[in-house]
């Protein structure tokens, strides 16, 4: 065994797996996730909890692991984290708990991700639950989505014996987590539903099918339904598209609007009465999450895919693992390639993305090179399908309705990241709806730090 | 789950519903609509808001079988239950908002067209409540096809019926009919139409020519209702709008009808069109007259 780098990590075959959605990646067994732990040499002031967003002690559980006690390792994560089978699948650790640890200054770093995952499997497949509050306050708390943000709010508040309600908008709770990261990334009924179901267990109700802003307002919660406090964790938004000529055509899709009709709606699945396009040639545009996953959903159906992007592969947004599996799955990736009109053909059907080739300039405000056209550069991608994922705008359905909650000139909630507190009394929000789009560990710590905002708001009242 | 308190055939493949639901009860306005889903598979149908009961917390909606979802949920009797009942979406009708004097003083003729029928019932009871009689057309293709009939007398100032094959009423198109209305002396303020799409289209070109401002309710494909999937988008004054959130009701003579009409037929299955075949021939929905030449 070599000690710089990690135990690999046994997934589906690429060829095998780009034609079905069952789970990439496999995980680790008990074995495997033990020779991993050994790595980890338990650092005293470990970096890598001060890169994980939601504090967990990472070596007090992996050391858990190593001595094969995996239901003390899962009772430490549940302490900062409610979904870590999914965070352990979904979390960019490269950028955060891994991309600070020590065993990643000379080789590879630990493997904390897989070992988080192996963990939270073990105790699924166990019926470990996590703990609930011992009494209850009879303090009644609303939560606004039920997206991490909401989960993990509404969770950490069961636990302090709070009585919480999520109100879901949709017909299934888990907000991304159900409707736009794929089957073969996160698996629903394995992994969302029973994260979804812990938090359940610790007392919180769901009401699905309820749109506040719509059917209820905030200020109807608080007044007439008797909530002490909101938390709103309503998510990212509306999709934007680019502008350009051709993209009202049919065949062109929000990413959002194809990962929905995949996921949520489960169009993938033989038997479906979900219709979705299934393409013969897709270009989806783009670079994030989003765009390798609406790719790699729209490969397993059967499409040759191209994601075209602007910059290049440096400034992928997508966490590298994903673009890795993405490209060992046979996506094409056509980089400094920006589109400028979708073509269609006489009945209104896209038949084509013309694009311009593009070269990095100078940084610009983000520090990223900036991309520029290249002059004569024009070009035709012949495709049947589009996908757009340029990214999200706040949904303005809650802060409209919503008097004395003010939002930012980029039309997100304004909250205090240490709280969650709002601009409105007893209102508190976190997630996407505060920061855009982001990261679901993200959203899980906003989701936390509200709930010690509202408990301490609620405990002085 | 969501109880059906009543369901009935209202006529060939047209069904009634009357549904619990306190949520969506205590907040509707007319122009809204709701998403409905029958069972844990089923599609996510949005169906307009036909009437509601904010003491008994019911709502009623009327739907018209076209593809599987839709044929499935005909199968319910009082009693079933629908898994999913979401609402109300999308923003009320204008006519909300305005001050009933102002109300008052306006000749509001409303169109509707086949199913369309159901959506238009609502706006019409609203102002006849509030002391303001609107005169409305529903148009069907064949007498059968007509729906709503006693319910709608019973609320309009002046009711005008027409079947394109003259089996019942005045006899052609309801654009036939706004401009027989007109030449026969009648003035109209405002004009409120539902039903196909390409009804609303027909009717918006006459009442361009007439120059009454025109209202219609759209019905692109949905997906989630609330903003975050833009399936629903539509071209109207040259921008693009998201019809469950900033409609379903535009401006007529700024919607972009033969994109919209494109987008509609993104997927219509084999099976759904083969079932509006049969029922309407080449008019689809009825009321028109003028798919003929236009499919
Ligand atoms: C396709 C895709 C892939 C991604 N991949 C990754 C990844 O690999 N790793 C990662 O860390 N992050 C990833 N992300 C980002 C991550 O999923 C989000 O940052 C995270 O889910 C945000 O959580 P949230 O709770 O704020 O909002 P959401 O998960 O968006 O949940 C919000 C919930 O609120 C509901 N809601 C909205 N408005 C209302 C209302 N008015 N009333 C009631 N309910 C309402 C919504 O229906 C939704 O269920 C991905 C995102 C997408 C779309
Ligand atoms: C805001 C709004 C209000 C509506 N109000 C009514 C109403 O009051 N009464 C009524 O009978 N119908 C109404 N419709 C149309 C109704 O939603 C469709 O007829 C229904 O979705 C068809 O579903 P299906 O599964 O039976 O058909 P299928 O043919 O099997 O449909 C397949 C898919 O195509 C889409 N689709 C097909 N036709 C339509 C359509 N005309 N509009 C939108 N999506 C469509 C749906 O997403 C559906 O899931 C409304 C639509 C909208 C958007
Ligand atoms: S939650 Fe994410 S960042 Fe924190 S330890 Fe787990 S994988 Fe790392
Ligand atoms: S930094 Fe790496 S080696 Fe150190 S405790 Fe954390 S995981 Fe273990
Ligand atoms: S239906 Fe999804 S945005 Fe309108």
């Amino acid at each position: 065994m070599d000690v710089l780098k990690k135990v690999p990590v046994r997934e589906q075959d690429a060829k095998v797996r780009a034609t079905n959605f069952e789970e990439v990646c496999f995980g680790y067994n008990e074995e495997e996730a033990r020779e991993e732990a050994e790595r980890c040499i338990n650092c005293k002031n470990a970096r890598c909890i001060v890169g994980c967003p939601v504090s967990i002690n990472i070596p007090a559980f992996i050391e858990k692991v190593k001595e094969g006690d995996v239901e003390a390792a899962y009772h430490i994560i549940n302490e900062s984290s409610s979904l870590p089978a999914v965070c352990g699948r979904v979390c960019p650790q490269e950028s955060q708990c891994e991309g600070v640890c020590i065993r990643g200054i000379k080789g590879e770093p630990v493997s904390i991700g897989k070992l988080e995952r192996f963990v939270a499997d073990w105790a699924c497949e166990k019926d470990v639950k996590p703990e609930g509050a011992k009494e209850k306050n009879g303090k009644r708390v609303a939560v606004v989505g039920s997206g991490p943000a909401g989960l993990t709010c509404a969770g950490d508040l069961a636990k302090l014996g709070y009585d919480v309600t999520i109100f879901e908008a949709l017909h299934e709770a888990g907000g991304v987590l159900v409707y736009g990261i794929p089957e073969f990334r996160l698996p629903k009924e394995k992994v969302v539903a029973k994260e979804i179901e812990n938090v359940r267990s610790l007392g919180v109700k769901i009401e699905t099918n309820v749109v506040v802003g719509k059917a209820v307002t905030i200020d109807e919660l608080m007044d007439e339904e008797g909530f002490d406090a909101v938390f709103i964790g309503s998510g990212a938004g509306l999709p934007k598209f680019m502008g350009i000529p051709g993209e009202q055509a049919n065949g062109v899709f929000s990413a959002n609007e194809y990962l929905t009709r995949s996921n949520l709606m489960k169009a993938f699945q033989e038997g479906s009465t979900t219709p979705i396009m299934k393409g013969n040639k897709v270009a989806v545009v783009g670079g994030g999450n989003v765009a390798m996953d609406a790719a790699r959903t729209a490969l397993r159906l059967g499409a040759e895919v191209h994601v075209v992007y602007r910059r290049s592969e440096e400034e992928l947004p997508a966490r590298v693992e994903e673009v890795h599996h993405a490209k060992e799955e046979g996506i094409i990736f056509d980089l400094l390639t920006n589109p400028v009109e979708i073509l269609t053909n006489e009945k209104g059907w896209v038949s084509g993305i013309k694009c311009v080739k593009m070269e990095l300039g100078a940084p610009d405000e983000s520090g990223r090179r900036r991309p520029v056209v290249k002059p004569d550069s024009e070009f035709v991608i012949e495709v049947d399908t589009v996908i757009m994922s340029l990214g999200t705008s706040p949904n303005p359905l809650i802060s409209s309705t919503t008097e004395g909650l003010e939002t930012n000139k980029w039309k997100c909630i304004i909250a205090d990241e240490n709280s969650g507190k709002t601009t409105k009394e007893g209102v508190y929000a976190g997630g996407d709806a505060v920061t855009g789009a982001a990261t679901v560990i993200l959203a899980m710590g906003a989701g936390k730090a509200a709930a010690k905002g509202i408990d301490e708001y609620l405990t002085n009242k | 789950m969501y109880k059906i308190l009543e369901a009935r055939e209202l006529t060939t493949n047209i069904y009634l519903m009357e549904v619990e639901a306190r949520r969506v009860a205590k907040r509707c306005q007319p122009g809204q609509f709701v998403i409905v889903r029958m069972d844990a598979e089923g599609e996510r149908i949005p169906l307009t808001i036909c009437d509601y009961n904010r003491e008994k917390g019911t709502v009623t909606i009327v739907f018209q079988t076209v593809g599987a979802g839709t044929k499935k949920m005909g199968e319910l009797k009082a009693g079933d239950s629908l898994h999913d009942f979401v609402g109300p979406l999308g923003c009320p009708s204008e006519l909300v908002d305005e001050p009933v004097e102002e109300l008052k003083e306006k000749s509001i003729l409303f169109v509707a067209g086949g199913v369309g029928t159901a959506p238009v019932y609502p706006q019409v009871k609203w102002l006849q409540k509030r002391g303001v009689n609107a005169d409305v057309i529903v148009g069907a293709k064949t007498k059968d096809l007509i729906i709503l009939e006693e319910e709608m007398e019973a609320v309009a100032g002046n009711l005008y019926i027409t079947t394109d094959d003259g089996s019942y009423g005045r006899s052609g198109m309801v654009t036939q009919t706004i401009k027989d209305l007109v030449e026969e002396g009648k003035h109209y303020d405002v004009c409120i139409a539902i039903g196909p799409m390409i009804m609303m289209k027909f009717v918006c070109k006459m009442t361009e020519e007439l120059g009454i401002p025109t209202v219609v309710s759209l019905n692109p494909i949905m997906v989630d209702g609330t903003g975050m999937c833009g399936a629903c988008r539509v071209t109207v004054g040259g921008e693009v709008k998201f019809a469950c959130v900033d409609g379903p009701e535009f401006d007529g003579h700024k919607v972009d009808f033969d994109q919209a009409m494109k987008r509609q037929q993104l997927y219509q299955t084999m099976e759904g069109r083969a079932l509006l075949k049969e029922q309407e021939g080449t008019t689809h929905h009825g009321g028109c007259g003028n798919c003929t030449d236009n499919n």
